[in-house]
Formats: structure tokens, C-alpha cells, sequence
């Protein structure tokens, strides 16, 4: 389990998070929903350690990593997957090579079960035989999937998802996000996916949390999201709902 | 007027703190060398990458510069009957200040700004913090081989660049201008020490250690998407250059 309590964050002049409040089960899919700029990355980055907070904690399975040296947040990070909102695969190397990365950095497997593994995990995420092309030959939706076969590739317990979706045609972010759900069933990993695309939240979340300046303003199942009184997740909603009728 | 001086003194203290900044990154990198698993594979790639790939701009910079050495010192050395000298006064400059200072400068212009390039657009595309997201630590992954390279490396490439140097002027000084090549090669065996050569090869370790250093740097800490990358680049190479004149200064003083 994720507990994240009196998180603080601020870039110069710019408050970023003021007091994020929020717990994050095991075993499920738990999506923070925000409009773009309110501080979602942010929050994630704090749970894998990217940035350190000004003040509140985060623990992991009852270990505080705010307070973690170097080397012991590295150790803690093995437990993580994370796929980066524009995948972040090295471009250096191929795709083949970019799932085999946590691999061959963390075990001391042999070249051709790395390459089994790399294989299966490409078919898990539906590009079969793509090993030898290069992460610029990729369209958007496979980057993300191989992104996704390289987060996951290490079988961590836990994944983080930045902004899955964004900037994918409607039939592709669909895709991704059964994708997501499909995995996320096959392991019963916990699952953290920010994004700002309320169809996309409805669609793959248990739970869902709503970042508002900087606070987490309303929490529950989608269905208690969906009938919420709360007025930022009613404009939230009714901005879905104008997407789905002129989409 | 104080609108002036506050300016200056910004600019002062953002250069002091930026040096602040590239020493701590320096006692990082230091640290992580240290730690195992050492990653020889990283390590071979990138002096391959700093040193092979620049061997024929060294080897260019190095024979002109011995060739034009020759041509304006035996201008000079003439006025006083003393063209023989050109030999020694070649490889004594090569050796002692121009091999380990051009060399490095284009090293710094060739792979210092790949450095910042590749280091600064992993950056921005989140390439640095996937790799601290999967447990490896970018310092000892990326940073650690390049410095470590650059430190072997260059004193090899100005190995080079000082014998092609020689080589140059000897064929300016005997085969263009005539001096006797017995005298030639006699004087500079005489004149020329040893310790000519290791002082400058020093030189040359402590300039790839800033090249690599403030390439890295760069790169690391690049904001601000391609136009970003194209800053850091830029801003690599001007402060290689500048920091690496400045340190030969001091350490000729020091060693000489």
C-alpha cells in the first residue's frame, strides 16, 4: 500500500502541492484525475522518488522513502514500473534492447531467457517480432506499449502511469487502456495511472482521486465519483460529458 | 548605476553557484565510480566514441600546427642564426602547451557537446528519470564512463597530436626550409626532457576530466525542450573552452 500524507510542493513562487492527503490500495487500479497543470506529474514523480517534497511523507509498504538515502531509494525503486507520458524509451536502442534494460541491469539472466522474456512481454502487449526496430520507427500507441512491456518487465508490484492516453487517437488510447486493465487483472499488480481524460479514468480505475489546487478534493469507486455533489468534479464531469456527445 | 552593478553581481554569483554545481556533480560522479558493478562495457564504448572517432581531427590539428610553428619560429630564429633551434622549439611547444590544448578544445568541440546534446535531449524526454525510475543511477550509468574516458583518452590523443606536430614541422624545417636534419634532430633530442612530455600529459588528463565534466553537466541539467538541448550544447563547448585555458594557465604555473 501507498500512504501519502501532508504532501507539500513548490517551485519557487509557483505552490504546487499544498497538503496532498491520500491512500493508494494494493492490488487495484488507482487513477488521480486533474486538468493539465494540476500538479499530477508532480505528485507522481514524489511516489518513485524523482523529487523530494518539501514537507509530508510517502510510504511504501510502511517505509518512508522521503527519507531514503541515494542507494536505498535505488533498492526500493526495483519494486516499480513506471511508463512515462511519452514512453522515454532510449532512442540510442532498440526495442528489443529497451525491454531487456531492467534485465540485464538487474539480473543476472542468461542472453537467450533475457530474449525469451523480452519476446513474451512484447507479445503481452501486442507487437509481437518488433525487437529490432528502433523507438524512432514507433508510432505514438507503440512507443507506449513498449513502454509499458519495459515497465513491467521486471514483474514489479507496483506500475505508475503518466498521462497513458494523452495525445492518442480515441481508438488507440482505447486500446491502451484495455491494455492496461487486461495487465493489470493477469498480475493484480497496483496500478497508479494520472491523466486528465475523465473517459479514460471511468474506463480502467477501481478507485479514483480528484487533484484540485493542489489537494486531493474528492476519492472513491466510479460510482461515487460519477454521483458526487463535490462542484470541481460536476464541472469535471460535465466537461466529459460535451467530449462524448461531440466526439 | 546600481541597476549595473546588481547585474554584474547576478552574474557573478550565477557563475559561482554554477561552479558550486559542477564540483558537486564532480564528488558524485567520484562517488558512484567507486561503487560497483564497474561497467568496463560503458566504459570501452566511450572511449571509443572520445577518442577513436576523434583521432583524424586531432591528427589534422596537430601536423598544421607543427607545420606553422616551424614556418614563424624559423622567421624569428633566423634574425639571430638560429634556425637549428626550430626542432626543439617546435616540440617543446607542442609537448608542453599546444598538443594538450588544441587537443582537448577539439575534443571538446567534437565529443564535450555530444555529450550535452545526448545527455540533455535524454533529459528532456524524461530518458534520465526512466532511468532513475528502473533503479539505475544516471550519474554511474551515463556520466561516470564519459568522465572516465575522456580522462584516459585525451592524453592519448595528444600522444598524437604532439608526434604528428613534430613530424610537421620536421617537414617544414628540413624538407621545405633546409635546415641541416642531423642538427635538427640532435638539438631537440638535447633540449626536449621527458618531463616536457608527462607535464603536458597531465595537463591533458585534468582538461578531458573538465571537458567531460562541464559537457555532462550540461546535458544534465538542460530545461526547456530543443531549444534547450541547442542552449546546453552551445554553453558546453564556450565553457570547456574557457575553464581549460584558465586551468592551463594555473597549472603551468604550478608545474613549470
Amino acid at each position: 500500500m501507498i500512504e501519502i500524507r501532508g504532501l507539500h510542493k513548490s517551485f519557487g513562487e509557483q505552490k504546487v502541492l499544498e497538503g496532498v492527503d491520500l491512500q493508494i490500495p494494493k492490488g487495484r487500479t488507482t487513477v488521480i484525475l486533474g486538468r493539465s497543470g494540476a500538479g499530477k506529474s508532480v505528485l507522481l514523480k514524489h511516489i518513485i522518488g524523482l523529487i523530494k517534497p518539501d514537507k509530508g511523507k510517502i510510504s511504501v509498504d510502511g517505509i518512508d522513502i522521503t527519507r531514503l538515502g541515494d542507494k536505498d531509494l535505488n533498492e526500493m525503486r526495483k519494486k516499480f514500473g513506471m511508463l512515462f507520458q511519452e514512453a522515454a524509451l532510449f532512442d540510442s536502442m532498440t526495442v528489443g534492447d529497451n525491454v531487456a534494460f531492467p534485465l540485464r541491469e538487474h539480473t543476472k539472466l542468461k542472453e537467450e531467457d533475457v530474449r525469451g522474456i523480452v519476446a513474451q512481454r512484447l507479445e503481452q502487449v501486442e507487437l509481437p517480432g518488433l525487437e529490432e526496430k528502433m523507438p524512432a520507427e514507433l508510432s505514438g500507441g507503440m512507443k507506449r506499449r513498449v513502454g509499458l512491456a519495459r515497465a513491467i518487465v521486471l514483474d514489479p508490484e507496483i506500475v505508475l502511469f503518466d498521462e497513458p492516453t494523452t495525445g492518442l487517437d480515441p481508438p488507440m488510447a482505447e486500446a491502451i487502456e484495455d491494455l492496461i486493465m487486461k495487465t493489470q487483472r493477469r498480475r493484480g499488480e497496483t496500478f497508479v495511472v494520472i491523466t486528465h481524460d475523465i473517459q479514460t479514468a471511468f474506463h480502467i480505475a477501481h478507485t479514483i482521486a480528484m487533484l484540485h489546487e493542489g489537494r486531493i478534493v474528492e476519492e472513491g469507486s466510479p460510482e461515487v465519483f460519477r454521483k458526487s455533489s463535490n462542484p470541481v468534479v460536476q464541472a469535471f464531469l460535465a466537461r466529459g460529458e460535451e467530449k462524448e456527445v461531440r466526439g | 548605476m546600481w541597476k549595473a552593478i546588481n547585474t554584474v553581481g547576478e552574474g557573478v554569483a550565477g557563475y559561482i553557484k554554477e561552479m558550486g554545481r559542477i564540483f558537486l556533480l564532480l564528488l558524485d560522479t567520484v562517488r558512484w565510480s567507486l561503487y560497483p558493478p564497474f561497467r568496463f562495457d560503458l566504459l570501452f564504448q566511450q572511449m571509443e566514441r572520445v577518442g577513436v572517432k576523434s583521432v583524424l581531427v586531432v591528427v589534422l590539428t596537430g601536423v598544421f600546427t607543427g607545420m606553422v610553428l616551424a614556418l614563424q619560429t624559423f622567421y624569428a630564429l633566423k634574425k639571430f642564426g638560429a634556425e637549428t633551434m626550430v626542432g626543439v622549439t617546435v616540440a617543446l611547444s607542442m609537448t608542453r602547451e599546444l598538443g594538450p590544448v588544441l587537443t582537448s578544445i577539439m575534443v571538446t568541440g567534437r565529443a564535450g557537446s555530444a555529450m550535452a546534446a545526448e545527455i540533455g535531449s535524454m533529459r528532456v524526454t524524461e530518458q534520465i528519470d526512466a532511468l532513475f525510475a528502473m533503479a539505475v543511477n544516471p550519474v554511474k550509468y551515463l556520466i561516470v564512463p564519459r568522465v572516465l574516458a575522456s580522462i584516459v583518452v585525451v592524453p592519448i590523443l595528444t600522444i598524437i597530436a604532439d608526434f604528428v606536430g613534430i613530424v610537421g614541422g620536421y617537414f617544414v624545417g628540413v624538407i621545405i626550409l633546409r635546415i641541416n636534419a642531423g642538427v635538427y634532430v640532435a638539438n631537440m633530442e638535447k633540449y626536449v626532457k621527458l618531463g616536457d612530455i608527462y607535464n603536458g600529459l597531465i595537463k591533458a588528463a585534468v582538461f578531458g576530466l573538465i571537458l567531460s565534466l562541464i559537457g555532462c553537466y550540461k546535458g544534465f541539467t538542460t530545461t526547456g525542450g530543443a531549444e534547450g538541448v541547442g542552449r546546453a550544447t552551445t554553453q558546453s563547448v564556450v565553457l570547456a573552452a574557457v575553464i581549460i585555458l584558465m586551468a592551463d594557465y594555473l597549472l603551468t604555473a604550478v608545474m613549470f
